[in-house]
């Protein structure tokens, strides 16, 4: 028997007249890896942006851990434990590589405002103790070399993995990753599926990943989900899906 | 030389003033990408309730000393600028969200009226006294080397102490800590900072805190300097051209352009000022801002804007 972590209800998206998602539904298993694929304009990111309380689906529900939210902002989704990456990279330019994994931490933090404006010791144990925790999400991405480098002046591989740093810092119960491995080459992909496998088998994180590269959705996923046009096409797992008549006529245009 | 140093240093202490006002218009700035207009109102704002509460305190048995009703008047200042930040984000930001910027700006003007109108209406609109118990007597430098030595004002050589140690607590506030790590995230990518639990609504009120703190520090030196009253909500319009020459968006900036203004006014003002009839004071700042923004649209220090097409 398994436990649903995240349970996606009957999700349809509209902007204006253009139907993003029309009666989506799917589950996700604790500690599976979920991906989500389809071709250009299927509403793989406008779902991964409902889950993550970016865009209010218009009809249906998303429940986390039975806890339902949707009508939630992005701040009350991550204070559930859900996590994401960008698809194009949204990590905050001013600082460095360290800085941009510590402030990942500041949903773990409880120091208030004025013992740490005033630099009182609980303050400064707490600041050292979270310094601590994002150096070793900085040792386990392999970035140590980039530790105090500023994030803009890095090459975009290593920038997409920074990226996957600042979410686990936050020790996600549920990592949405949008495309990590989109414009890397052959050699960062692979590091990349080896940081994304390191992390659902060291931490046991239940992932939900949206990916081009089919190749690589196909070694990393439990189970997939196709979408196209907005419309769920098919479900199961990437044996089945790969075999699935619809999947093949959307990903190759056919008239069925 | 004597003299030329002499209004070189006047120049630079001035700056360092014109500095207190500017770092407050970059920290809004920075955080929501909003130009204040309210901050010279949010700067009078703090002197007038500095000032009439050292004065109530004052009246209060066993409060005689002037150190303990400045201390007492420090803190129901800072207690009331919390409480404005909070009203400010809760009654107008937090509707706002999402608008185009033009929409918060004619905001800030809103609320620019709104705390002059309050300030005055709660405080009184008298001219009021703070006394800090800073040194009024001027220093004489250098008396060996030059034949009159150099006059230094001591009032605005503390200002200037005061205005560094400031700029050295926020930028340990900001690098340091971890809220003042939220703040720069919230200011570098609100939907990322979002994405990973920071809310718009904590760093909003802690930012306008913070400004509203540094209005205090200035509304102190600026206050005890000319008096509290109306016209030092003016203060600020020497401030914006000293922010547009460093770049709104840097802090170090801030501080670079008002130096510029205060060094470069009082220099041209002597040395010029008799050839052309006087009165460069008034316009310097605004048209070497204007020159400098034909050249460099971001400022000495500011970030370049790119934008993708």
């Amino acid at each position: 028997m398994h436990t649903v972590a995240l349970q996606v209800d009957a999700i349809s998206l509209r902007f204006g007249g253009v139907v993003a998602l029309a009666n989506v539904s799917f589950d996700v298993r604790e500690g599976e890896i979920r991906s989500i694929i389809g071709p250009n304009g299927a509403g793989k990111s406008s779902m991964l942006n409902c889950i993550n309380g970016v865009y209010r689906p218009q009809h249906g529900c998303i429940a986390f851990r039975g806890q339902a939210f949707g009508r939630s902002n992005p701040c009350e989704v991550a204070a559930l434990g859900v996590a994401r990456t960008f698809q194009n990279l949204a990590l905050f330019g001013g600082m460095n590589v360290l800085e941009n994994i510590l402030v990942g931490r500041n949903r773990m933090a409880r120091s208030g405002l004025f013992t740490t404006a005033l630099g009182l010791a609980p303050a400064r144990r707490e600041e050292a103790h979270q310094r601590q925790h994002a150096r070793r999400i900085v040792q386990m991405l392999e970035l140590d070399a980039y530790g105090d480098a500023n994030v803009e002046q890095l090459p975009y591989g290593i920038r997409k993995r920074v990226d996957l740093g600042r979410a686990l810092a936050m020790e996600p119960a549920l990592l949405l990753l949008d495309e990590p491995m989109a414009g890397m080459n052959i050699e960062e992909k692979a590091d990349m599926c080896g940081f994304i496998l390191e992390v659902h088998q060291r931490l046991g994180t239940t992932i939900v990943l949206i990916e081009h590269d089919i190749g690589v959705v196909m070694d990393l996923s439990d189970r997939i989900v196709v979408l196209d046009q907005g419309r769920k096409i098919a479900d199961g797992s990437p044996h089945e899906v790969q075999s699935d008549p619809a999947v093949v006529a959307a990903y190759l245009g056919l008239d069925d | 030389m004597g003299f030329f140093l002499e209004t070189a240093i006047g120049g630079l202490m001035a700056g360092m003033l014109y500095s207190l006002v500017a770092i407050g218009f970059v920290l809004i700035y920075k955080a929501s990408g909003v130009f204040n207009f309210a901050h010279g109102s949010l700067v009078l704002f703090a002197a007038l309730a500095m000032a009439r509460f050292s004065e109530w305190a004052g009246t209060v048995e066993g409060l005689d000393s002037l150190v303990l009703r400045n201390l007492v008047a420090i803190v129901a200042t800072l207690i009331t600028l919390l409480v404005l930040a909070w009203c400010i984000q809760r009654w107008c930001l937090s509707r706002l969200v999402n608008q185009k910027p033009v929409t918060l700006l004619m905001a800030t003007i809103g609320i620019a009226y709104m705390l002059d109108g309050v300030g005055q209406l709660v405080f009184g609109s008298g001219i009021y006294k703070i006394d800090v118990g800073m040194p009024k007597n001027p220093l004489i430098l250098g008396a060996g080397m030059f034949p009159q030595g150099i006059l230094v004002n001591m009032e605005d050589a503390w200002a200037a102490v005061a205005s560094v140690l400031m700029v050295l607590m926020l930028a340990a506030f900001f690098r340091l800590t971890r809220w003042g790590r939220a703040l720069r995230a919230v200011a570098d990518d609100q939907k990322a900072a979002l994405s990973i639990g920071i809310g718009l609504e904590s760093a909003w009120l802690l930012v306008w805190f913070l400004a509203g703190l540094t209005a205090l520090v200035a509304g102190v030196v600026w206050g005890s300097k000319l008096g509290v009253q109306f016209a030092l909500s003016y203060v600020a319009l020497k401030a914006i051209p000293a922010v547009v020459l460093g770049g709104l968006t840097s802090i170090p900036g801030a501080i670079v352009g008002s130096v510029i203004v205060g060094v470069g006014e009082k220099l041209t003002e002597v040395y010029l000022g008799p050839h052309v009839g006087g009165g460069i004071e008034i316009w310097f700042a605004y048209v070497l801002a204007l020159a400098l923004l034909l050249v460099r649209p971001q400022g000495l220090l500011g970030e370049k804007i790119i934008d993708r097409v």
